[in-house]
């Protein structure tokens, strides 16, 4: 995963502008802003807004639909935790509340500082290896709790 | 010649350690000497099998599995290049029953081949059926979609063919081909496993679609949540465009296709093809009134057919086998072949195609083995998180889609979650609305509202707070859903809901703790 740099307009306009005539531009543009700083800030949504010709509040209504966009950065390394129907038959829920319990790290709450940040998601398509997950991009299945210490491990730098 | 040795790149297979088996086998081969070319297939599906080796010998493929990197030293002790037993040793590939007993027409080359490779594609069987589309023109292309019986396999069952027929028949300056990659459902995963297994049937499938309706752009929207998927498959784009895959002249003919793949951004709701078009067109993804029918009036107002990735991948084989072929397999007004998923608590999950008409009993137990826990199956999720708990006792129920119906549920996407006898139904049945409440568009107040409800009213069920009442309201609060709804997120809740408190009332009434019921 790229790491991510700090809010930066004149990049953020360039980022807007290279994708900008796409037909239906506003998600890949949101995607590349997110992915280079980790989060949307206010001022890139009104320079889309700009560059689409969209109100304001038009392009703040499609940042603030999906759940993928996030308006302020997040510390930590990610780890999408899948807590869906089928990782819940093996056991989600128990790694969820071990992580709250051992390492008290609570899913979807942003610390400052933290260093790994949970957050829930509703399926990565591994189901047949429930439990799955994805760590910094990086597939992962049939987890139980020694796996998921030695992430948070691996997070905290801990080990390697 | 250098012994080639298969080992997947599926998201799935390295979520276990495919890459780690890779470099090891790179590694002790360079030690070794032992001239051997890996090759990164997708996989077979036979995930409790993985990392899958394959090693290819005289005898044919040989496998063995579940291979960790420590095996892969022994492995090469023992003479696995030369395809020779070891205690992970499965034999031949193809005589592995679960296999073997499967009637792969979408998915026959998923794992087989490498899948960046347009080559490879053709040798196997690859683009025929665009070859056969492009010879006998798009009127007869519809006549054989439309004769074989396909139908959506997102969910809805639609026929294939009449949509096409009617992007066909409409008269635009401008059509769209949309595939519908936004697999969100839980226990679903044959669209991830195509895109990153066989991306080329998929490219082959839209064009076919292009050809038969005079489109010439297509777009691909898949989920945030398979980036693998949404890597190989953006590299094939690249390569088909290369091969004469894509492009101005397809295949050397006159007829332009050319494909975007587009990622979302953790929506549940644009998996339904209007919140979907909504989304591509650079909007919050709500769902829209229909009619118009995106066929009429789709992305950006145009003509617009949108299927599924099993739809399209279903096509090539229609084309080139012909429709008559396709709709032997099959049971009543479903046709042809499902890429069943078996997942959840299960010992052999993994990817199962058949004919339409398998039973829930054949997949969960003569394929799935049981649980994995080894404890008894207690319910068994047909069709994502909008589909029924089966019960025991309906473990027979065929998997068609009128016989889902019959039995109040849905086929949907064909994927298949088992619980053991641990689950808390109630708990299933209210995850069902908060599921429902947090992936709502809120366009439609029955579903906004009415999943919010919904969530308490289990609570106070379990509570045993006027429970006989509370019940009647939550069945009441079911109908309105149901009828009242805009689209299948709102409309098709209440069916894990009421299967969960039809077949296991007694999960609703059992004495709790007041933490257990809070």
């Amino acid at each position: 995963m790229a790491a991510r740099a700090a809010f930066d307009a004149d990049l953020a306009k360039r980022l807007i502008d290279r994708k900008r005539s796409l037909p239906g531009a506003a998600l890949p543009i949101l995607r590349d802003l997110q992915d280079h700083f980790g989060y949307i800030d206010d001022a890139a949504i009104a320079l889309m807004a700009e560059a689409l010709n969209i109100s304001k509040a038009e392009a703040l209504g499609v940042v603030s639909f999906y759940h993928d966009f996030r308006r302020a950065p997040v510390d930590g390394k990610r780890l999408k935790l899948c807590r869906a129907e089928s990782c819940q038959s093996m056991g989600c829920e128990e790694l969820v509340a071990h992580l709250e319990t051992r390492h008290g790290i609570k899913a979807d709450e942003a610390r400052p500082g933290a260093a790994l940040h949970v957050e829930t998601v509703y399926c990565l398509g591994n189901c047949a290896l429930s439990p799955a997950a994805l760590f910094e991009g990086e597939p992962m299945g049939r987890l139980d709790r020694s796996a998921l210490d030695g992430l948070v491990e691996r997070a905290t730098g801990r080990t390697q | 010649m250098s012994l080639r040795v298969f080992i997947p790149a599926d998201s799935s297979a390295v979520s276990v350690g495919a890459d780690a088996v890779a470099r090891a086998i790179a590694a002790e081969a360079r030690t070794r000497g032992a001239d051997v070319a890996i090759v990164r297939t997708g996989s077979r599906g036979l995930f409790w099998l993985e990392p899958l080796l394959e090693v290819e010998t005289s005898d044919g493929r040989m496998g063995y599995g579940p291979v960790a990197f420590e095996d892969v030293p022994p492995l090469f002790e023992t003479g696995f290049l030369e395809g020779r037993p070891h205690s992970k040793g499965l034999g031949r590939i193809d005589a592995i029953p679960y296999l073997a007993r499967q009637q792969r027409l979408v998915f026959a080359r998923c794992g087989v081949t490498d899948p960046l490779s347009l080559d490879d594609y053709r040798r196997h069987g690859g683009l025929k059926g665009l070859a056969r589309a492009l010879e006998i023109g798009p009127g007869a292309v519809l006549e054989e979609v439309i004769a074989s019986g396909l139908r959506g396999r997102g969910g809805a069952g639609f026929p294939t063919g009449i949509k096409w027929r009617t992007a066909a028949a409409a008269r635009a300056d401008q059509k769209y081909v949309v595939c519908n990659a936004d697999e969100g459902d839980s226990g679903t995963f044959a669209d991830r496993m195509l895109m990153e297994g066989d991306p080329f049937l998929l490219i082959e499938g839209m064009a076919i679609a292009g050809v038969a309706v005079g489109a010439a752009t297509g777009y691909v929207y898949t989920r945030s949540e398979y980036p693998h998927a949404f890597d190989v498959f953006s590299r094939a784009i690249e390569r088909a465009r290369a091969g004469g895959l894509l492009g101005t002249k397809l295949l050397g003919s006159n007829h332009a296709f050319d494909l975007e793949a587009r990622l979302g951004a953790g929506a549940y709701i644009c998996g339904e093809e209007t919140s979907l078009l909504d989304s591509l067109e650079g909007k919050r993804g709500q769902v829209r009134a229909k009619p118009p029918l995106p066929a009429i009036s789709g992305l950006f107002g145009k003509p617009t057919v949108i299927n599924n990735v099993l739809s399209f991948a279903s096509t090539p084989w229609i084309l080139e086998h012909g429709a008559k072929a396709y709709a032997e397999y099959g049971m009543g007004r479903s046709r042809g072949t499902q890429p069943f998923q078996l997942a959840g608590n299960v010992r052999f999950g993994g990817l199962i195609e058949l004919s339409f008409g398998a039973t829930i009993r054949e997949l969960v137990q003569d394929f799935g083995g049981g649980t994995r826990t080894g404890r008894p199956i207690r319910a068994v999720q047909v069709g994502g998180p909008l589909g029924a708990y089966f019960p025991e006792s309906l473990i027979d129920t065929p998997l068609d889609y009128e016989a889902m119906l019959a039995a109040k549920g849905m086929l949907g996407h064909g994927g298949l979650v088992v619980f053991d006898d641990t689950v808390d139904m109630a708990r299933q049945a209210r995850f069902a609305f908060e599921f429902c409440a947090k992936e709502s568009c809120g366009k439609c107040t029955p579903c906004r509202i009415g999943a919010i409800r919904g969530a308490e009213t289990v609570d106070k069920v379990v509570a045993g707070r006027e429970r006989q009442k509370s019940v009647q309201a939550l069945r009441d609060l079911c109908e309105v859903m149901t009828d009242g709804s805009l689209c299948a997120l709102g409309g098709l809740t209440p069916l894990p809901v009421l299967s969960a408190l039809d077949h296991f009332s007694e999960d609703f009434m059992k004495p709790r703790t007041r933490a257990a019921a809070e």
